[in-house]
């Protein structure tokens, strides 16, 4: 494959459609019906727990924080506090945006719309542009969620632990939004219906960091940004973190998540923060089922699945040097070999992206 | 006159569940409500083509397995995102412990 061409509306984009690439049927493990049903049933009571927990400890670090401005001592604070509003909001925002963290809809759309806030993305926009993820999932030209293009931007990746791209790109998307526009390529993946809900939200989001800014300009102190806005920023490392391991240096232009996801064992607070995200291959073969299930699913099928790595440390050992690899040849990704109890991949329908992994 | 063609029997599907059921080139979800009524859609949602059948039934609704479209099967109401398009739905009967549908 030669230079890979990462616009929704670009030549990549066309051939996947041609070729069939583009919502293709994808490979799942066979489950019976009645298990799987029981995978995905949903209960409210682990997220109003976890809801309660987050959204808490958010009041209580921030309170903290708060309290001890200008000090040093309230660093600490601030840096919990950050993680969870920069961090623990995009798997809030994922999980309510798929609609299986709560039982109750109502629910799981409250927890949505703050996210969205806090992480910077406009949750109209983005629940078509996740939709699309899903359906053509790291298909180069359809997917607008691929993190890590190739060659990866890894300078890019580091900013981002800052929030340096991401968080101003959404603030920019914002404004641009609430002027009344819609980028041309999410009109490629948002109907015409949604544009008038995509632009709402953009001007009122406008309005409320408008407020925070005139806030801090009265009392003079950047304290009101430290609580709203920049926690996006000086937050977000442990979702970047979490999230370019999701796909990153694997296959792509693949039909079958055991080529392009990865599943990752991870510690209770991380795991918490990324509210079961780590089980990432399963998530995208059955994302009906709801995070707290995701353990149970993984137990199920993980015959039939690539070696989860052990540790983000042990994820980021495997996945460096292959982006360090795709700087020189773009065509490289890591093959993950499956257990001997696994269905095989299907060879003849990877033929172009299989052949380039050692 | 109505024809009616035999989907399967009442005892095929459980309650709050869904089966797929193919038909002279086409494929529909016929479902066992909560109350014990059955109901019947085409089987693909409108957002993508993706089979029903194999979605989560929750008390009168039916979520896609792929995006987690909702529909209210009894009218085809689409009820959350990415779904905007309705589900046609098709007249059911019972006979002799037989779900027939008319299509």
């Amino acid at each position: 494959m030669g230079k890979r061409d990462y616009s929704l509306l670009g030549a990549d984009a066309k051939r996947a459609v041609e070729t069939g690439l583009a919502a293709a049927e994808w490979y799942h493990t066979d489950i019976p019906r009645a298990q799987m049903k029981a995978l995905m049933q949903r209960a409210d009571q682990p997220a109003i727990r976890d809801t309660i927990l987050l959204y808490g400890c958010m009041i209580a670090f921030a309170g903290i924080g708060i309290a001890l401005w200008p000090s040093w001592w309230s660093a600490p604070f601030w840096l919990a506090y950050g993680v969870l509003y920069g961090s623990a909001s995009d798997s809030r925002w994922h999980e309510c945006g798929h609609g299986t963290a709560f039982k109750t809809r109502t629910y799981n759309d409250w927890v949505y719309q703050i996210a969205s806030f806090m992480i910077v993305r406009n949750p109209h926009a983005w629940r078509w542009s996740h939709a699309r993820h899903h359906t053509d999932t790291i298909i180069v030209g359809r997917d607008p969620e691929i993190a890590l293009m190739r060659p990866p931007d890894l300078a890019r990746m580091i900013a981002n632990f800052l929030g340096l791209i991401d968080a101003w790109n959404g603030w920019g998307r914002m404004l641009y939004n609430a002027a009344g526009r819609i980028h041309p390529e999410e009109a490629d993946y948002i109907p015409e219906t949604e544009y008038p809900k995509v632009i709402r939200v953009a001007r009122i989001w406008v309005a409320i960091y408008a407020a925070t800014i005139a806030l801090a300009i009265a009392i003079g102190s950047i304290l009101p940004l430290m609580v709203i806005g920049l926690p996006r920023l000086y937050g977000a490392w442990h979702h970047v973190m979490t999230g370019v391991l999701q796909h990153g240096g694997l296959a792509d232009n693949v039909v079958d998540h055991r080529l392009n996801s990865r599943t990752v064992y991870m510690n209770p607070i991380s795991r918490f923060i990324y509210w079961n995200m780590n089980y990432h291959v399963e998530h995208h073969m059955f994302p009906m089922v709801p995070y707290h299930q995701l353990p149970a699913l993984h137990d199920r099928i993980k015959h039939d699945l690539p070696a989860p790595n052990r540790s983000i440390a042990e994820a980021f050992a495997e996945m460096w040097p292959a982006l360090k690899r795709q700087l020189r040849y773009e065509d490289y990704f890591l093959r993950r070999d499956l257990p001997p109890t696994a269905k095989p991949y299907r060879e003849d329908f990877h033929d172009g992206a299989l052949g380039a992994a050692e | 006159m109505t024809d009616w063609i035999d989907a399967c029997g009442t005892d095929e599907i459980d309650e709050e569940d869904v089966i797929r059921f193919d038909h002279d080139g086409r494929t529909f979800a016929i479902y066992h409500g909560p109350g014990g009524d059955f109901f019947c859609t085409d089987g693909l949602c409108t957002h993508e083509q993706v089979h029903l059948s194999e979605g989560l039934v929750m008390d009168y609704e039916i979520e896609c397995p792929k995006h987690n479209a909702t529909f209210d099967y009894r009218s085809g109401a689409a009820l959350r995102a990415p779904a905007c398009v309705n589900l046609t739905t098709y007249p059911v009967k019972i006979e002799d412990g037989r779900v027939l549908i008319a299509i």
